[in-house]
């Protein structure tokens, strides 16, 4: 049972302690309820304020052949109007690589590329006016999918391989060999709050922008690029993001930059919101994956060998692909041993948008495969799913990876094991098995599938933060960190960290806007490294304003400094108590410092891009999860009726909020590959463009049976209150969703064979995946 | 024109097209979100009352696809105006207890719904808490803590901080202005004489995607919500007549107790923002092919009464309405007066079975009605019997919603057997070729309209029952 605690905003400094592991509510909870909390678009808007819009590609791939903006110059409400050739600075906003240009220049390279920008009175004058631009092209051929991009060997980036033992030998020696293909769909973000930049001209030329970003750092950076000037004199800041998920970690920039150098240009202030379809067309999604895969077998399923081709489609540019795809690699294990493996990443190059970060960067496309083959091989030899995966898990003595990591804490088989008890997955299996026998059209489906996630920005530099702590002569406690908030808790995790770690109350602590003024040159919150990384900084700058006014205690009370402690907000000497509030005051009048910064890198880690081995991941996140659907035979519709999950989050910091991550990743994962369906036509336009034709589970898709329990162990390694990270892990747990669905399909072949099923498993597909299976002869 | 918002009455002068939401937040209410402006994703829902037999009522709706001016007369209250000086109302309350929020961006939207529900006095049952927020879409939580924080609000003992009936009895709707609100027919036709360019505005939640979504400019509109005749429905000896102005939540109300078929097909039909706004006599004029009430208006052998603005009245058999894809009969000066449904089709067995994506708030990719008439006694539930009438209608299958009278005539006079349905369905497959678009392929759908054919009548025979899917699907 979770705790429900209500934190009152603004209750007062002093009431009552409560630090790691209590269920407080968001930090922001009562201005999310009464309308309070302040978004990018909420910020009172300056007299003279410009908005922005973009005239867009409206081919997937050519050369521009005139661009005449005349009429777009006169139309109403327009004051100025930009292309490349206006960019003082480097026009290339790319995070890691180059090719992101701010606007295009001759060639176009997908619909909706912004060709010219224009900044006009409104935005609705700014949407009007893009409508008068004449632009003439001339058409390039496009390439549009992963499958004509490995054709004509078109990457954005090399391709990459893990390779471990001798595999050809190990598949073709096996007793069974499983091959299958799939092509899973990418993701739209439909994060509620739309991309959104404002830029604030600064008396030295420069611009200070505020933006909905998981990367201020970044914003500044590429904003001071563009514009030619140092980075000091751009400042960024995000307070609250509504929703960002991967999507406002690259691809906020673009709007940050183009909001600032029309800020810069007419001294004026500007926003830059993209509407909902705007948002939709011209910002990355997750990628499309076209997967095959070949794995040798035991008769009893055991895995001897794995050869697996991921290609990803990275669309026109880089933008974060290389490690994507990698970390579809690193998962495509998931969580099972490959005793000999060739894993090869594609980074496949189209005329479309750049895809991006998105929750689970990679791994679920990775993972999705192993699943998939998971169900085939037990199909194959004829055992339950369960059991084969079972078999299949990492254990001692068969713990290394692909990647040359060992696998150290081993709890999946334990937590299967539970969850399937608790859950009762032995029962239901024969329940359903019983009830599909005798039902023609509606059969059921059950699944249960783990996830083993790791943790760590493969990137090595990026596992490092930041933080900036004061206490003020009032006894009230200010944090800045490098991370941002999206709505997953971390500014309420932070404030738990410094509270306890401060020995002061949860209430005396205010977490503010994430400002690269306050804390420079921060990672991305991303990688679900939030609070493993600035939890720790925060502790760090914590420890050393504690020791200072243990210090100082300890000599203006003449004892040593082992003998003062601070706990539930008073300074505790040799068993008096002095009030936490009167020995800030004190530390102050003595000259204390009372402000300091904290720093933390993730140790361990290591990693070789060449070789493909190394240990990228600090630990591994790990969970399970049980679904069961009911599926109708003629018409492929179905309902997820029942969810167990069973996660691991280490010692939960706050189990309200990891929870909460935990049932809003699995239901955003069930989106993924049930309802929400990418399509693009075959010009390559994007036509699932608006919220009308891109469908999100509403409340109604959550089963009403649906539990959540956390595992309770710790964190082996060194983490902060050995506590595990959750944003992204759980979102992989709705393959069970997946693989339960692919389960009902196949008991119209009586479990003869797993159909080929894509994701998502809309419920066209599982019409046909059923169809596919009803024509296999039984027996 | 004047309207009351959160508590103070307040005068609006504004062009025709500017939203309720737009109007809001220049105003100093941010607390309510553009989240697509095209009401599908409700963070900009605020709660809207009317006066009502002395009482105010308060709905919902989507504000960013409302014009303001819409709104004269009313008592709109957004997330702002529900606190107050005793605390956070319920709903709020329950909200931060249940852990309800996580980004925020959609709570106030999840707020207002939850909070309009608790005004109505709804029933504490999980059912009822998806419906009411069934068009309020959240990407973090899951939503289980939402609905946690609606069934422990609706628990609770409220007493309506928000009824003040004195505030809305000095205002009225708005006779001139950008957006005309004429309140009977005769009122109307005059508007539509006096500005014979501007649009009719019901619901608005189709007309006002060209302002929010396109960039196009409405500088006048007649309203035709507040029109009294089309607010009625009407009851002869052999017909229902249903007002064009009434709303698809007052038709789930009128039809409860009359046509399971067709309350089942609400329920999924929009959400509840727009089933709030939306009325019966938009979805026909707008003349689209995937609207969900032509197919069973065609079953019931419905007719469409026109009117046009010098008064002359004619009727139009709805399987006649389409021309062409987004084109009826309707002529300039006309406008749909009512809809008259013949009492006795409502005794026959009927079906609406909706396929889409997504359970709620999806548009149909296919959508399928079928009325069947046999010689057993027992007409609403069918039963083994000789169909002795048919009628069979499609959306979504054809420019327009179709009736198939070919596949009609084949099941005339028969009873129905393994070959019956073979037979119907290889000629569906042949009488039908519908597009493959982002909703669904071609092939699909022709699929979908088999096994819809195959279904209703399996289930007018009595050969199977609504199968559990459909219970599940439908509970």
């Amino acid at each position: 049972m979770r705790k429900l605690t209500n934190n009152e905003a603004g209750a007062g400094v002093g009431s009552v302690t409560l630090g790691m592991g209590d269920s407080l509510a968001h930090e922001s909870a009562i201005k999310h309820v009464t309308g309070g909390a302040q978004y990018v678009d909420d910020i009172l808007e300056p007299a003279d304020l410009l908005h922005v819009a973009t005239g867009q590609s409206t081919i997937a791939h050519g050369r521009i052949k005139s661009l005449n903006l005349d009429a777009v110059r006169v139309a109403e409400g327009v004051v100025d109007v930009i292309t490349i050739k206006d960019v003082p600075g480097d026009p290339d906003v790319s995070p890691v690589y180059t090719g992101d240009m701010l606007l295009a220049s001759e060639e176009v390279v997908y619909i909706g590329q912004p060709i010219f920008a224009v900044a006009a009175i409104s935005l609705e004058l700014a949407k009007k006016a893009c409508l008068q631009a004449k632009i003439e092209y001339e058409v390039l051929e496009a390439v549009l999918t992963p499958q004509q991009a490995l054709a004509k060997a078109a990457f954005v980036l090399p391709t990459r391989s893990f390779v471990k033992g001798e595999v050809d030998q190990a598949i073709e020696s096996a007793a069974h060999v499983v091959e299958a293909e799939q092509f899973v769909r990418g993701q739209e973000h439909f994060y509620l709050e739309g991309q959104i930049s404002l830029a604030l001209p600064t008396e030295d030329g420069g611009v200070h922008v505020i933006s909905s970003s998981q990367h201020p750092s970044e914003i500044q950076k590429l904003v001071a690029s563009v514009l030619g000037l140092n980075i000091h004199q751009v400042q960024s800041e995000t307070r609250r993001m509504g929703g960002g998920f991967g999507g406002k970690e690259s691809q906020a920039a673009i709007l940050g930059c183009t909001a600032s150098l029309f800020a810069v240009r007419n001294r004026r202030s500007v926003k830059y919101r993209m509407p909902r379809q705007d948002d939709m067309v011209q910002t990355g999604k997750r990628h499309d994956f076209w997967n095959r895969y070949r794995a040798g077998v035991t008769d009893q399923g055991i895995i001897t060998g794995v050869q697996m081709e991921l290609a990803g489609l990275c669309g026109c540019t880089a933008d974060l692909s290389e490690g994507i795809v990698d970390r579809a690699m690193f998962h495509a294990d998931n969580a099972y041993y490959y005793p000999a493996a060739r894993i090869n990443g594609y980074r496949c190059k189209t005329n479309t948008v750049s895809n991006t970060a998105f929750r689970g960067f990679g791994g679920p496309k990775g993972m999705i495969a192993a699943e998939s083959m998971m169900d085939d091989i037990a199909r194959k030899v004829g055992r339950d799913p369960l059991d084969v995966r079972l078999d299949n898990l990492y254990a001692p003595g068969r713990d290394e990876t692909p990647y040359g990591q060992k696998i150290e804490q081993h709890m999946l088989r334990d937590m299967m094991e539970k969850l399937a008890d608790d859950a009762g997955y032995r029962d239901r299996r024969n329940a359903i098995s019983a009830f599909n026998k005798e039902n023609a059209d509606v059969r059921k489906g059950l699944a249960l599938t783990p996830i083993k996630f790791g943790i760590s920005f493969t990137s090595t530099h990026l596992n490092q933060a930041g933080a900036l702590l004061h206490i003020y002569t009032d006894g009230s406690v200010h944090i800045n960190h490098g991370g941002t908030e999206m709505g997953q808790g971390l500014y309420t995790k932070i404030a738990q960290v410094v509270a306890s770690t401060l020995g002061v109350s949860y209430e005396r602590v205010m977490v503010s806007s994430t400002r690269t003024d306050k804390v420079p040159n921060t990672s991305p919150t991303a990688a679900s490294a939030g609070t493993d990384l600035n939890g720790m900084a925060a502790q760090n700058a914590a420890q050393k304003i504690k020791r200072r006014l243990i210090e100082f205690v300890a000599s203006d009370s003449g004892v040593s400094s082992n003998e003062v402690t601070i706990e539930n907000d008073k300074v505790m000497v040799r068993g008096d108590a002095r009030s936490f509030d009167d020995v800030v005051k004190s530390a102050y009048m003595n000259r204390i410092q009372l402000s300091a910064t904290g720093f933390y890198k993730t140790p361990k880690i290591n990693f070789d891009k060449e070789t493909g081995k190394g240990h990228p991941f600090f630990y591994f996140a790990n969970g399970a999860a049980l679904s069961e659907v009911i599926v109708d035979g003629l018409t492929g519709e179905y309902r997820v009726s029942q969810v167990d999950i069973l996660h691991d989050v280490g010692n939960s910091i706050n189990p309200a909020i990891d929870i909460g991550q935990i049932e809003g990743g699995f239901v955003q994962g069930m989106g993924w590959l049930t309802t929400e369906e990418l399509l693009w036509d075959d010009t390559g336009r994007l036509i699932s463009n608006s919220p009308a034709n891109y469908k999100i589970p509403t409340a109604y898709d959550v089963p009403e049976k649906f539990s959540v329990q956390l595992y309770h162990e710790p964190n082996q390694e060194k983490t902060i209150y050995q506590s595990k990270a959750v944003g992204e892990p759980p979102l992989m747990l709705a393959l069970s969703v997946w693989c339960a669905l692919r389960d009902a399909a196949a008991s119209f072949s009586d479990y003869q064979i797993n159909p080929p099923m894509n994701a998502p498993a809309t419920p066209e597909e599982v019409y046909y995946a059923i169809n596919a299976a009803k024509e296999y002869p039984t027996k | 024109m004047k309207l009351v918002i959160n508590q103070q009455t307040v005068e609006v002068n504004a062009p025709a097209d500017r939203t309720a939401l737009q109007y809001l937040r220049a105003s100093g209410l941010t607390g309510t979100k553009e989240g697509c402006a095209s009401g599908d994703c409700g963070a900009c829902t605020v709660m809207v009352g009317e006066l009502k037999a002395g009482k105010v009522q308060f709905k919902t709706i989507n504000s960013c696809i409302v014009p303001i001016g819409q709104l004269a007369g009313t008592h709109v209250v957004t997330v702002e105006g529900l606190a107050d000086q005793s605390g956070l109302h319920p709903v709020q309350d329950e909200m931060v207890v249940c852990h309800g929020s996580q980004c925020g961006f959609c709570t106030p939207g999840f707020v207002m719904s939850l909070a309009a529900m608790l005004e109505n006095g709804d029933p504490a049952k999980t059912e009822t808490v998806q419906q009411g927020i069934s068009g309020n879409l959240c990407r973090c939580t899951g939503y289980r803590p939402i609905v946690q924080a609606g069934m422990n609000a609706l628990g609770r003992d409220y007493e309506s901080r928000l009824q003040d009936p004195g505030l809305l009895n000095d205002i009225k709707p708005a006779s001139s202005g950008s957006v005309q609100q004429p309140l009977n027919e005769s009122a109307l036709r005059a508007v539509m004489v006096q500005y014979p360019r501007a649009p009719l505005i019901a619901g608005g939640t189709d007309l006002m995607l060209e302002v929010t979504q396109r960039y196009q400019g409405i500088e006048r509109l007649i309203d035709v919500s507040r029109v009294k005749e089309l607010r009625l429905i009407t009851e002869t000896q052999d017909t229902y007549g249903i007002g064009a102005s009434v709303t698809y939540t007052e038709l789930e109300a009128f039809f409860a107790p009359r046509s399971p078929a067709l309350v089942s097909l609400l329920h999924r039909f929009g959400s509840r923002q727009i089933r709030n706004s939306g009325t019966i006599g938009g979805n026909l004029a707008n003349g689209s092919p995937i609207a969900d009430m032509p197919p069973i208006l065609i079953c019931w052998d419905a007719t469409l009464e026109l009117c046009s603005s010098s008064g002359q009245t004619r009727e139009v058999d709805i399987s006649e309405f389409y021309t062409g894809y987004r084109q009826t009969v309707l002529k300039a000066d006309e406008y749909i007066a009512g809809i008259r449904i013949p009492k006795r089709s409502l005794n026959s067995f009927t079906r609406c079975y909706k396929s889409s994506k997504r359970i709620e708030d999806d548009i149909s990719s296919v959508m399928g009605a079928f009325l069947f008439e046999g010689d057993s006694s027992n007409l609403l539930e069918g039963g083994g019997s000789k169909i002795t009438a048919a009628r069979i209608a499609f959306g979504g299958m054809a420019a327009t919603p179709v009736r198939l009278t070919g596949i009609e005539d084949r099941l005339v006079g028969k009873t129905v057997s393994e070959e019956l349905l073979t037979d119907v369905s290889e000629a569906l497959g042949e009488a039908m070729s519908p597009l493959t678009d982002v909703r669904a392929s071609a092939e699909y759908r022709t699929a979908m309209a088999r096994s819809m054919v195959v279904r209703a009548l399996n289930e007018f025979s009595g050969i199977s029952k609504p199968l559990v899917m459909e219970l599940e699907l439908h509970a």
